[in-house]
């Protein structure tokens, strides 16, 4: 059976640049919808390293770009703090770099407008005793830590709270058109089965690594290769702030406070599929190595996981080829009416998530262009829904707000401090959120026993709470078992092998989960 | 000291030979939980796993918030059962120290964690002092207006130090030497243990060296102030060391034995030349009889001694990994029916049990030893550490004694 929907703004893809648009559009006062093909922030944002950039990555190579990531992040530490862990970060040389660098990099920040200042070795080893005590020069910078998924979260209700509608889980089928006009989308609900038509003046493709798919449904193109970048998450910080290597940017040279963990990144290799990334052994180990030139015996403390996104990397010229880290991260809006006399459709593609925002800013200018109305762009002044401005994420917050409550309120998931309250209240906000869903909003099974202890609990008190019947148990279950089992294969030694076969014991031995009825 | 760029060692050195990395061990097995015996009786306390491995990971220095960890009495049971060996105990110890930094340590923590000034204090006053703790009705106001629970057990202060006594005992000339490393308890409230301790060296032939003496740190470690506790066990190390370096230290409390031996080094970090020397050649008193007895040098001229003794071993004794050499040494004296008690704490964790906020908690862990002890309705309790000794005869009404003094009995002395 096909269902219809009409709105204004149809915004496919619910990655940060989706969410932001959302956001952008529905504070200007247009109906938005928003679908994408499975939950909200499950693409490249929710499988980055967590890195708010203060733009010390770009300033030699790509100044522009740089005053790009320096401008936002003021901007998002206005209107999105509760999302970002204010860590500030450090540029340091190792003696593997190159002094000139140093200097090139520190003549670049003022015209780059990224606030630097130079400290000595002893100061950076002060403030991070992990660092390598080989350290010749460091620079301070306000890099941060951001939260992808709560900063897309905070989107997606500030939307809904102006009326937006969000459909997670609706992959699109076909773009509907009329003539040399779009004019909607079809959608497939997953959970239901039915197929929804969304009728909207304009169709946003946002779909990030996935956007060149959505306009060949529509039948033009979008540029866009997809870049891999693997990350490995660390059990425990290493280091309170960011910490760069001060070099032309390379591989594994960036270790990220993120939460109870550190994540090292990345790699950049192209892709054709940006479904099929999974790292390697090999881009795992050279991940660990990279590691010690920052923070000795990185190497040899405990690996959680490994994942890897797909860059939405846009080739500044059709010829662009070689290293991807050469193709420029800015973004671009395409307006299809006039690239492919195709109107009512606009693709943006590019971009980096720090500057989300700015994005979202452009594709929504880009609507009202489409649309011939005037609305100016406010995401600058307004801060999203749970931000006041000043109020960061701080690590131990957690834990005091944990505290609060203990004595009556039995922990679920013991690594990431979730207590019974927080998940049911988030099973109630979530009504068919699988396990999976649910750890992106409260990061269970996201610490070291990834999900052994927790994810029993989650399934059979959900269970008893009516949220699933047993077969929607069972199945979530399996499901999260496996998918946190793929994070941690390719760093199963050590402490995290013990850690695997415990678990295994326990799903395996205890609960025989391969013959749990269906 | 040089930073080495080996990693592990660099972690070891800037954590503190490796107690925080060590959570990296952590698979949650829930055995130091399942061990614990302060979670089993109290909400208070989550468990050495929650406020161990897993918070830990969300402490951030000044910022770290949870007021948990204090009800962790550091009896170590936890590291000692786990089997990843993850320094559960030393995360928890320093954890509550960061905690007593950023929130001030309370005045009646202060003044537990400073015995020496106590018992320095309590001496010129010393019948009013003993007379007061033993009265209710003074008991109620002090539990109000310091914290001190009104039913714990707190000791007398001795009418003469055991350094007094010292200085005016002749010294015996020979060969072989020991130093004694007595503590403040035995200096202040029990100076009879140490001339026991003095006179069974001496009965092995020994010459007992008795130098000038302070705290090791230990209550102040436990109370959460750091700084002065790795003043005081520099200093102490200093001062044992009056002896060439290869004489033995003999300890007869067992808490201060083991802040010598490893808590010093391992949650202090303190790494004086002295100290490590010291550390390395201290012994447990019936660790050090025991050895004597293996290498056939233990006199074994005892008189029979009738009586039915119940033994518990104290954790701190227990954490210095001697098994209980107590036990082996006394099986040697004939006529004594030795009753093992099989418990782990006795609930009082040094000055843990006698704060009023914690005093329940801790009858309610011991109430297992308390039991056993009645029903075995033993002549006489023993136990090596002196605060589980005034908590155990208080909350049991059984007279319970330092190994020691039986040994010392069963030699024939009074």
């Amino acid at each position: 059976m096909t269902e219809a929907l009409e709105c204004q703004l149809l915004v496919i893809g619910g990655g940060s640049t989706g969410a932001g648009v959302a956001w952008d559009a529905a504070l200007r006062g247009f109906q938005v919808i928003l679908a994408d093909r499975g939950d909200l922030a499950t693409g490249t944002a929710g499988r980055f390293h967590g890195l708010l950039h203060s733009g010390g990555r770009y300033v030699v190579r790509d100044p522009a770009g740089a005053r790009e990531c320096a401008r936002e992040n003021v901007i998002l530490r206005r209107v999105a703090s509760a999302a970002i862990e204010d860590t500030g970060g450090l540029f340091v040389t190792t003696p593997l770099d190159d002094l000139d660098y140093a200097d090139r990099f520190l003549a670049a920040c003022p015209a780059a407008e990224v606030p630097v200042e130079e400290i000595s070795p002893a100061e950076a080893l002060r403030r991070e005793p992990r660092l390598t005590p080989a350290v010749r020069r460091a620079f301070a910078v306000r890099d941060g830590s951001i939260d992808s998924w709560k900063l897309i979260w905070s989107c997606a209700r500030g939307a809904e709270q102006l009326g937006a509608r969000i459909l997670p889980y609706h992959p699109v089928t076909a773009i509907l058109r009329d003539g040399d006009r779009v004019t909607g989308a079809r959608l497939h609900d997953l959970r239901s089965g039915d197929e929804l038509d969304v009728r909207a003046e304009c169709v946003i493709n946002a779909a990030g690594a996935w956007s060149g798919r959505v306009a060949q449904m529509a039948g033009c193109e979008v540029a866009v290769r997809p870049g891999k970048g693997v990350m490995v998450a660390i059990n425990h910080r290493l280091a309170n702030c960011v910490v760069n290597r001060c070099h032309m940017t390379g591989d594994g040279d960036i270790v990220v406070p993120s939460h109870s963990v550190s994540v090292i990144g990345t790699t950049d290799t192209p892709v054709e599929d940006p479904d099929d990334i999974e790292a390697t052994a090999e881009e795992v180990a050279s991940m660990m190595a990279a590691g010690d030139v920052l923070l000795p015996g990185f190497s040899r403390s405990r690996a959680l996981r490994v994942w890897s996104g797909a860059r939405p990397l846009l080739p500044k010229t059709a010829a662009a080829v070689g290293d991807d880290r050469e193709v420029s991260r800015s973004h671009a809006v395409i307006r299809h009416a006039q690239r492919d006399a195709l109107g009512g459709l606009i693709s943006i593609a590019g971009g980096k998530l720090t500057t989300f925002r700015l994005m979202a800013k452009d594709t929504v200018d880009a609507a009202c262009a489409e649309l011939g109305v005037e609305k100016s762009c406010t995401t600058a002044e307004t801060p999203l829904p749970g931000s006041t401005g000043s109020n960061y994420y701080r690590l131990p917050d957690h834990q005091a707000d944990f505290e609060k409550g203990r004595a009556d309120n039995p922990m679920i998931c013991e690594c990431e401090l979730v207590s019974q309250a927080d998940l049911l209240e988030a099973a109630r906000v979530h009504p068919k959120g699988q396990i999976d869903d649910l750890r992106r909003v409260l990061r269970v099974g996201m610490g070291p026993c990834q999900g052994g202890f927790c994810a029993f609990r989650i399934a059979g008190l959900l269970h008893g709470h009516g949220a699933y019947d047993r077969t929607e148990a069972n199945a979530t279950l399996r499901a999260f078992v496996q998918e946190r089992w793929k994070g941690q294969r390719r760093v199963l030694w050590g402490q995290q092998l013990r850690q695997a076969r415990l678990d295994t014991w326990i799903f395996q031995g205890v609960l025989d989960i391969e013959h749990l009825p269906t | 000291m040089p930073r080495e760029v080996d990693g592990m060692s660099l972690l070891m050195e800037t954590e503190g030979m490796g107690v925080r990395p060590s959570l990296d061990g952590c698979i949650k097995c829930t055995i130091c939980e399942s061990a614990c015996p302060y979670a089993a009786v109290t909400e208070r306390f989550p468990g050495p796993k929650t406020v161990g491995p897993q918070e830990e990971r969300f402490r951030h220095g000044p910022l770290s918030a949870d007021w948990s960890v204090d009800y962790c009495s550091g009896c170590g049971i936890c590291s000692r059962v786990c089997p990843q060996d993850v320094r559960i105990a030393e995360i928890n110890s320093r954890a509550r120290a960061q905690l007593k930094e950023q929130r001030g340590i309370p005045l009646r923590d202060q003044l537990l964690a400073r015995p020496d000034v106590m018992g320095r204090l309590g001496r010129p006053i010393r019948p009013l002092f003993n007379w007061a703790m033993g009265t209710p009705l003074v008991r109620f106001p002090v539990e109000r207006v310091i914290g001190i629970h009104r039913k714990a057990a707190v000791p007398t202060v001795a009418p003469r130090t055991f350094q007094q006594w010292a200085r005016r005992h002749p010294r015996r000339p020979a060969q072989d030497r020991v130093v004694y490393f007595h503590g403040c308890s035995t200096n202040y409230f029990e100076p009879r243990l140490g001339r026991m301790v003095v006179a069974v060296l001496e009965h092995q032939g020994l010459a007992v060296e008795i130098p000038q003496q302070g705290c090791c740190g230990l209550p102040l470690q436990s109370n959460g102030n750091f700084p002065a506790a790795r003043t005081y066990a520099t200093r102490l190390a200093r001062q044992l060391r009056s002896a060439p370096s290869e004489v033995p230290v003999i300890a007869s409390s067992t808490s201060c034995a083991l802040m010598l031996k490893r808590e010093a080094r391992e949650i202090l970090g303190v790494e004086d030349p002295a100290l490590v020397d010291v550390s390395q050649r201290t012994y447990d008193i019936f660790e050090y009889l025991r050895d004597l007895h293996e290498q056939g040098r233990l006199k074994t001229d005892f008189v029979p001694v009738e009586l039915t003794v119940a033994y518990h071993a104290p954790c701190q004794q227990q954490n210095q990994l001697i098994g209980k050499p107590a036990l082996d040494v006394l099986a040697l004296v004939p006529g004594l029916k030795l009753v093992e008690l099989d418990r782990d704490c006795c609930g009082v964790g040094g000055t843990y049990g006698i704060k009023r906020e914690k005093y329940e908690i801790s009858m309610a862990v011991g109430a297992g030893l308390f039991s056993d002890i009645k029903h075995t309705a033993p002549d006489l309790v023993l136990c090596d550490s002196e605060t589980c000794r005034w908590h155990i005869a208080k909350a049991t009404g059984f007279p319970v004694i330092h190994p020691l003094e039986l040994l010392h009995r069963a030699y024939g002395g009074h």
